[in-house]
């Protein structure tokens, strides 16, 4: 008699998944807050992970009536290495060596966060829950250019390439049974007549050549029968389905000049890095396209853009036309949607600022999906975010603008910046 | 096939489905050569993962769904993947048959143990012991399990996963204080459970609405003086008065309250012998093993493997250690079944003083008996003898809060002996450690507030989140909850006070 042993290992893993959701689901608050301060104070790379996340354990601590501390207590240890009976000593400083009672204080106090890790799918889940990226429609009902083909069942025609042959094979066998059936039961019935015909003496000739005409001419038919017919073909169907448009360009357009500050330039980092990962659970396909500017604007990698420092003035509309001069010579497809982001300290040219205006208004707004403008500044609006608030007005839902004072604040601004519009 | 090779069950430290069949059968067969009376069992190989899933259910194989196991989930993934803390070697289940989980990353050494830890040490202390065999009915819990499971399932679509989940919050704020501690509970079985709930769905309503039918009447004499109680007697199972009394629950929440008080009441002999328990287990897989050994079944290298995890297991650190978190039971358990098997064979003049009728008795005998009829608190008052409290260097501490210090009463001497087995024993009583809070009152004639008494022990407080499970007890009730305890003049005081009034917010 040998044991039982059931091998599980292919079983469904997860089996806790669900508890895992209804845990995340309770402490939905805690954890957004968690999520939140994550995101304030952590780099870029670490938020493509999964967080680390810490809630108060005081929240999530399941309560019972237990003792406190005080009354009476007894309590045995092992490994007396100095006591004699009778030995008086201090009490031990709580949370010190177990040496007092052993239970773990339930009070409440003391009780440290509880640290876990959110998986990269539930951390972005949380971090863009009642986000929605504005404009999205696009992306449904738009002009659509590109269509795939995908399998749709199977038809009565087509061109012979796409025959199916099982399918074929099958349906022709199943109607030579359905129509050849009631032949071979007649012609069973016949020969069983037919040899008991023979058996019996003397042979009723004429009965034999009746019964081996009816069987020849059973026979005859049921040869008849198409091995296959025409009736019998399906063709592998395909059909072509819309298919939106997958593919996003942004760009991150950033003052570099003098004025832009370490500090600055790593809060502008931040909401490009949030816009860009909203940008991912959203699309397949994401290009970003780092445009710096002073004075004059160039197309840079992401280190040049973050980690180079620049002095000089700040004239704004150079990178606003080095954006249009690359969405039409790169991005021009409908298929492509196009989100802007600026980040700016404010400071530019008092007569450049109209032609900034001009610029979004006339070129770049009608073709991108999404134009975000953030100032970092803690000071008095310049003549930069004056001419833009114009711009909010006539182009709302496309464009929008908000001003950071501190890194705490790029949450609040990125989810009023994208919250989820009513349609 | 030399006949030296053919001795070894196997070799290497992979392990194959075969192998382990092949282990299973010799340890088996030394099993049975000392009596072990086992349930059948089931061996599962499980990953890592599936491991930690399990930890979260509690190691049974199907559970209903809650947050806190999500919780525990979580806990034991962060904990196992920054490297604190291995998982288990093995979970085992007290069912019929007795399932026992091995896990893939064990070595073949490691599964060998598991086997004789679990699937035969644990079992067989499952089948034997009279706690388990008076509380738990193997044979039923797992169909039981599935029955809770698809109730509770079944309930979160109907009114709502957040219903449910108060309601089980509440319950688990209960648990500990929901189970029957003297009388033995009904066997469990799938189908009773589910014809008989209907019926018990209606007749419980029908008996709770005789609460309602005492309304307080105004014209009745003021002057009721000795008005009767309810309950008669004071009730200490929380979860059971809720469930048999609460006025405004639906008949679906009853039947959960019921589900959680079932399965804590399952789990209650667990946490009544686990010294026992693991120290039977850990006696058994060290001897089995040994045997094997000794019969030339399995090679050095496997013992020396086998020795290294087994020494872990029960490694006592002492109270200076910083790894010290109290008496590890798989040290206190093995040791003492180690100690009793060699009163039995090897007695000295201390231990036939001490413990005259087993000294060079048979000890498979003994050991049955000490085994059936004990639980933790009761077998370290019986067997625990002058020479593991020496080995163990015990000491105990007594803290008096109204004393300045702590005072060492008693070492591991003459004068210290039974002082020192007496207070460790009752370290392992939960009558004890548990608070001994008891539905005292039911106001039938006014506000059907519900009271509670503490009967404290040793002056003992009770914590702080005792507000809370409080606020849950009220959610079930309805209506007010008050706890009552004892002051030093031994006059009852009002401790904590919730109100609630579910009638008043639309419930009905």
């Amino acid at each position: 008699m040998t044991v039982r042993i059931v091998d599980r290992r292919q079983d469904s893993r997860n089996k806790s998944s669900i508890n895992r959701s209804r845990f995340i689901r309770r402490f939905k608050g805690q954890i957004r807050k968690a999520v939140a301060d994550a995101i304030t104070k952590r780099g870029i790379r670490d938020l493509e992970n999964g967080e680390k996340i810490g809630i108060p354990g005081k929240d999530i601590s399941e309560p019972q009536f237990h003792h406190g501390k005080g009354g009476v207590r007894e309590s045995v240890h092992p490994g007396n290495d100095r006591f004699q009976q009778g030995d008086q000593m201090d009490r031990p400083p709580a949370g010190g060596q177990g040496q007092g009672s052993g239970q773990a204080s339930p009070d409440g106090e003391g009780i440290d966060d509880f640290v876990f890790t959110l998986t990269r799918d539930e951390f972005l889940d949380i971090f863009f829950d009642e986000l929605a990226l504005p404009n999205l429609i696009k992306r449904q009902l738009a002009r659509i250019d590109e269509y795939k083909r995908v399998r749709a069942g199977y038809t009565q025609s087509g061109v012979p390439t796409n025959i199916n042959l099982v399918r074929t094979m099958r349906g022709a066998a199943g109607r030579r049974v359905a129509i050849g059936g009631p032949y071979a039961a007649r012609l069973r019935g016949l020969l069983a007549e037919l040899e008991q015909v023979l058996d019996e003496m003397p042979v009723d000739e004429a009965e034999v050549e009746r019964l081996q005409r009816e069987i020849a001419c059973l026979r005859a038919r049921a040869e008849a029968i198409p091995f296959i017919d025409p009736f019998d073909l399906r063709y592998s169907n395909r059909i072509r389905i819309p298919e939106p448009s997958t593919q996003a360009v942004m760009f991150c357009l950033m003052d570099v000049s003098g004025s832009m500050d370490e500090a600055k330039k790593q809060m502008a980092k931040r909401f490009f890095m949030l816009l860009y990962l909203f940008l991912n659970r959203n699309y397949e396909h994401i290009e970003v396209v780092f445009i710096r500017h002073h004075t004059a604007a160039e197309e840079v990698d992401e280190d040049g853009f973050f980690h180079s420092r620049e002095t000089g003035g700040t004239i704004v509309s150079s990178a606003l036309k080095l954006m249009q001069q690359i969405i039409t010579e790169r991005y021009a497809s409908s298929t492509w949607n196009i989100y802007g982001a600026q980040a700016s300290d404010g400071d530019n040219w008092n007569d450049d600022s109209p032609l900034c205006r001009e610029i979004l208004a006339d070129s770049i707004l009608p073709m991108v999906q999404y134009f975000a403008y953030i100032e970092i500044t803690d000071g008095e609006a310049q003549n930069l975010w004056q001419e833009y608030e114009q711009l909010a007005v006539t182009h709302a839902g496309v464009f929008a603008l908000q001003r950071i004072g501190a890194a705490s604040d790029i949450y609040p601004v990125f989810r009023e910046l994208f919250r989820k519009r009513l349609a | 096939m030399t006949k030296k090779r053919s001795r070894l069950i196997a070799e290497g430290s992979d392990w194959t489905l075969e192998s382990i069949a092949q282990y299973d059968t010799e340890i088996g067969r030394l099993a049975r050569q000392f009596g072990l009376d086992c349930y059948r069992h089931q061996l599962e190989v499980i990953t890592a993962e599936q491991m930690m899933d399990a930890y979260a259910a509690i190691g049974m194989p199907v559970y209903y769904h809650h947050w806190s196991f999500g919780k525990h989930f979580l806990e034991t993934e962060n904990r196992y993947k920054r490297g604190q803390m291995g998982l288990a070697y093995e979970i085992v289940i007290n069912s019929d048959p007795c399932i026992a989980y091995l896990m893939e990353e064990n070595t073949l050494t490691m599964q060998a143990l598991v086997i004789a830890h679990a699937a035969y040490g644990h079992n067989s202390f499952f089948k034997g012991n009279h706690m388990f065999k008076q509380w738990t009915s193997a044979d039923a819990i797992v169909d039981y399990l599935v029955f809770a499971r698809n109730y509770i399932a079944e309930c979160e679509e109907r009114h709502g996963l957040d219903a449910v989940e108060q309601l089980i919050d509440a319950c688990h704020a209960l648990s500990n204080l929901g189970v029957d501690r003297y009388k033995r509970s009904p066997p469990l079985s799938l189908e009773k459970e589910k014809s008989r709930q209907r019926e018990r769905e209606a007749y419980l309503q029908a008996q709770v609405n005789d609460l309602w039918r005492t309304l307080p009447r105004h014209d009745a004499p003021f002057a009721e003086a000795e008005e009767r109680r309810f309950p008669e007697e004071p009730e200490e199972n929380l979860l059971y008065f809720v469930e048999k009394n609460a006025p405004l629950l639906e008949p679906w929440q009853r039947e959960i309250v019921r589900i959680m008080r079932k399965i804590g009441q399952y789990f209650y002999p667990q946490r009544q012998t686990q010294v026992m328990n693991e120290g039977w287990a850990c006696f058994w897989h060290y001897t089995l093993l040994n045997t094997l050994y000794d019969e030339g079944r399995v090679n050095d290298g496997f013992m020396l493997e086998f020795l290294q995890s087994h020494t872990n297991v029960v490694y006592q650190p002492p109270y200076s250690s910083k790894w010290y978190s109290g008496i590890n039971p798989y040290a206190l358990g093995f040791a003492m079944w180690q100690d009793i098997r060699r009163i039995c064979e090897r007695p000295d003049d201390e231990d036939r003083e001490w413990f005259p009728d087993i000294a060079g008795s048979n000890w498979r005998e003994t050991f049955e008996f000490a085994m059936r009829n004990f639980k933790d608190e009761s077998f370290i008052a019986q067997y625990l003898s002058p020479r593991l409290m020496r080995e163990f260097r015990l000491f105990s501490v007594l803290d008096d809060d109204s004393q300045a210090k702590l005072k060492v009463d008693a070492i591991h001497n003459e004068q210290g002996y039974r002082a020192l087995r007496r207070n460790l024993a009752e370290q392992y009583n939960l009558g004890s450690s548990d608070p001994n809070i008891q539905v005292w009152n039911v106001d039938l004639r006014g506000d059907r507030s519900l009271t509670l008494r503490h009967f404290a022990h040793q002056r003992r407080p009770l914590s702080s989140a005792s507000l809370v499970v409080l606020e849950h007890l009220a959610t079930l009730w309805g209506f007010t909850v008050r706890l009552e305890h004892q002051q030093a003049n031994g006059e009852w005081a009002l401790l904590a006070e919730r109100k609630s009034d579910r009638r008043k917010q639309g419930g009905r």
